[in-house]
C-alpha cells in the first residue's frame, strides 16, 4: 500500500509534510516514539531538498511516496532540483560543529542514524532519494 | 509554529519555548539567544516542557552557541524535555555537550552550582 503527497519547495510546507507522514504512520500503528523519529528524518530530507537543491523556489515541487510493506517502510522523494546525494556527504563531527559555530550539519547525521538504508538515483529529469526503515 | 517567551527571575534568564522548531522557525530560537547575549546574561535556562518537535535546525542553534558561551563563561541549561524530543538529543549524543535538567528546580540548581 502506498500514499503520496506533493509539496512546494517552501519551508512553510514542512509542517504539512510532517503531519501527512505522522498521520500515515499512526494509521499503520507505528509506535509514537518511532514515528517521531521517522517524521524527523523525512523533515530533514525535505528541508535539505527545499533549501539546498531547490533554493526555496515554491514553483519547484517535491513528491513523497510512502510504501508500507510487512517488514519495512519505504520513503521515496522525487524532485527536479540540483542533485544532492546524502551518501556522498560527510557529516562533520560534533567537535567540528561546536568550534565552527555552524548551525547546519546535524540533519543528515540524524537521517543516517534513524534510517536503515539510504539510496540515491536519477531517472530522466528526476532525483530520487529512497529511505528504508525496517519495522517489527 | 513556535512561540518563544523570555523572563528574568533573579539572575537567571529563562527562554520558554512552545510548539515546533524546524528549518522555518529556528530563527526565532536563534534570535532569543542573540538577545540573551546582547543583554549580557550569564545564566540561561531554556524551558522545553512545551516543545513538541525539534529538527536539526533547532538543535543546530544550541550547538552553534556552545563555543561562545564557554568563552564568555555563560552557563546554559535546558530542562523539561519531552520523551519524544529527548530521544532526538540522545541520537546525537547532545547530553554530553549540553547541560540538561529534569525540571526548572534542577536547572536553577545547576546554574547556581
Amino acid at each position: 500500500m502506498s500514499k503520496s503527497i506533493v509539496i512546494a519547495c517552501s519551508k512553510d510546507e514542512l509542517t504539512r509534510i510532517r503531519q501527512f507522514v505522522a498521520d500515515q504512520l499512526d494509521h499503520h500503528n507505528i509506535p509514537d516514539l518511532q514515528a517521531h523519529k521517522l517524521v524527523l528524518a523525512v523533515d530533514e530530507v525535505c528541508a535539505n531538498l527545499i533549501i539546498h537543491a531547490n533554493y526555496c523556489d515554491p514553483t519547484n515541487k517535491i513528491e513523497l511516496d510512502l510504501q508500507f510493506n510487512p517488514k519495512q517502510i519505504i520513503f521515496t522523494f522525487r524532485d527536479k532540483g540540483d542533485r544532492f546525494d546524502i551518501n556522498q556527504y560527510d557529516s562533520p563531527s560534533m567537535d567540528e560543529l561546536v568550534s565552527s559555530r555552524r548551525q547546519g550539519g546535524l540533519g543528515l547525521l540524524l537521517v543516517k542514524r534513524i534510517m536503515d538504508k539510504i539510496e540515491f538515483s536519477t531517472e530522466k529529469n528526476y532525483n530520487i532519494c529512497t529511505l528504508v526503515k525496517t519495522i517489527g | 509554529m513556535v512561540n518563544i517567551e523570555t523572563e528574568k527571575k533573579e539572575d537567571i534568564h529563562f527562554i520558554r519555548v512552545t510548539g515546533d522548531i524546524d528549518a522555518g522557525s529556528s530563527i526565532h530560537l536563534d534570535n532569543a539567544f542573540k538577545e540573551g547575549l546582547e543583554t549580557g546574561e550569564s545564566k540561561i535556562a531554556v524551558d522545553l516542557r512545551e516543545l513538541v518537535y525539534i529538527s536539526s535546525a533547532g538543535l543546530g542553534v544550541f550547538v552553534s552557541y556552545l563555543d561562545e558561551f564557554e568563552l564568555k563563561k555563560i552557563k546554559l541549561v535546558l530542562f523539561g524535555i519531552q520523551e519524544a524530543v529527548r530521544q532526538v538529543f540522545d541520537i546525537l549524543g547532545l547530553e554530553k555537550l549540553i547541560d540538561i535538567a529534569e525540571n526548572e528546580e534542577g536547572a536553577i540548581a545547576k546554574l547556581n552550582e
